[in-house]
């Protein structure tokens, strides 16, 4: 029930996406996430509701600030954080 | 997008290597909490607790909303569906034990108990009937935002929701405050903080002195999860961290949690398993009692016969399992007498429950 799944817009008709979920396409609603959403961005799925939309750039600062988890010895970086 | 990227292999075992580090340098045993199913689906699956570095223990608390939905909301849904009604609810409240049914046991004796997977599908049904339609309401702030939302779009009027929508921070609350509690840190739900915001945890990383990270639910997000939380741990500190920092914010998705609470408010509530957790439940605001199944059909639940709870109960450790004083295999009911088609406790109801995913993966084995 609290799968939240990670999907790609195909397109969209109003409040409503049509999302990819890795080849299974599903409607799900738009009118919870707090920012525009665009056709071939990812959006995080719950129950049928987009909650967030996920940046290209938030994927990669994300993925950054791993590597720099694993390659420093330094101590307790503070996280990236867009908000 | 791929999720690759989160699952390979050296950046992993890197990650590893620092959280050696970490509880090296703690140069003590650390227990901490995390309370998601999807993260204990994610430990089990990727076998990552095996190779935790030895004296690191992660518990799985209270974070499977469907073992903690309470007996007597699973027997107000079997009485409507009993009496009538037709019951929507998502697929894993089926086979919930009531204190005499569950909705499973209802539909076998011909009750309509029809299942969803979107939250928007509840209107679609309600639409196709001039029957009342109650949709057994169900989950964390990840399920209730859905909730609120087909609340607040027109739904029909023979719509009515049974809430046992549950709010987790207050169960952190509880917890928290067990006596003796060896817990010294907590990895939050990263879907649940999506919406919440990390911020929501200040206060409590405040009061108690103890650190909370958020963390995502693939192996490297698990991993630098657990670096910044034992880190803290092991140096004495106590902050809020982000280790998802690719969906969550300090202010969360301010939207959903409009819409969230002008259709919910908190109050006290029962978790199964756990306790009364006060501030526990997502209560309907009384702007949307012509919708709420509670009132709609009061005299119909008031006169559901009310029955002790199953007698094996006494002997299930689901308290002490969520509350990260056992473990599953500590239990002696755990893969006998309760198994995942005749659960007994809490934890083995749900697929997102710890007693279930650690028999079905074979953890602590």
């Amino acid at each position: 029930m609290c799968l939240g799944v990670p999907g790609r817009v195909v397109s969209i008709d109003g409040d409503t996406a049509l999302v990819d979920f890795g080849g299974v396409t599903r409607h799900v609603r738009l009118e919870l996430v707090d920012e525009p959403v665009r056709p071939g961005d990812h959006v995080l799925v719950h129950v049928g509701f987009a909650i967030r939309r996920i940046a290209a750039e938030d994927l990669e600062t994300t993925l950054a600030f791993f590597a720099s988890l694993a390659d420093d010895d330094r101590e307790g970086l503070p996280p990236p954080s867009r908000g | 997008m791929s999720t690759l990227p989160f699952r390979d292999p050296e950046r992993g075992r890197a990650l590893s290597t620092r959280l050696q580090r970490a509880v090296d340098r703690a140069g003590r045993p650390v227990t901490v909490m995390h309370v998601c199913g999807s993260h204990e689906q994610a430990i089990a699956r990727y076998g990552l607790r095996a190779r935790l570095p030895a004296g690191l223990t992660v518990h799985m608390g209270p974070g499977c909303p469907v073992c903690v939905t309470d007996t007597a909301s699973v027997d107000a849904a079997v009485a409507l569906a009993r009496a009538g009604v037709v019951v929507l609810t998502y697929g894993d409240m089926l086979r919930v034990p009531g204190a005499s049914a569950s909705l499973d046991d209802a539909r076998a004796a011909g009750a309509a108990v029809e299942v969803v997977y979107a939250a928007t599908q509840v209107l679609e049904r309600a639409a196709a009937t001039d029957g009342p339609v109650v949709f057994f309401a169900t989950g964390f702030e990840t399920t209730a935002v859905a909730t609120a939302a087909i609340l607040r779009s027109a739904p029909p009027p023979n719509l009515f929701v049974l809430s046992a929508h549950k709010w987790v921070p207050a169960a952190m609350e509880v917890v928290a405050q067990v006596p003796g509690s060896a817990i010294e840190g907590w990895l939050a739900a990263g879907h649940a903080a999506t919406i919440t915001g990390w911020g929501v945890f200040e206060d409590f990383v405040a009061r108690h002195h103890r650190p909370v990270v958020v963390a995502g639910f693939e192996p490297l997000d698990l991993l630098a999860g657990l670096c910044l939380l034992v880190e803290q741990v092991a140096e004495g500190r106590a902050e809020v961290g982000n280790a998802f920092p690719r969906c969550v914010s300090r202010e969360g998705n301010r939207r959903a949690l409009d819409v969230l609470f002008s259709v919910f408010e908190v109050g006290d509530g029962d978790w199964r398993g756990i306790a009364h957790v006060p501030g526990g439940d997502l209560q309907l605001r009384s702007a949307f009692a012509a919708h709420d199944a509670r009132l709609r059909f009061a005299e119909t639940l008031a006169a559901a016969p009310g029955q002790a709870p199953f007698a094996l109960a006494s002997a299930c450790r689901c308290g002490a399992i969520m509350t990260g004083r056992a473990t599953p295999t500590d239990c002696e009911l755990f893969g006998t007498t309760c198994r995942p088609e005749r659960p007994v406790g809490a934890c083995m109801v749900s697929t997102e429950g710890a007693c279930r995913i650690w028999l079905e993966h074979g953890e602590g084995r």
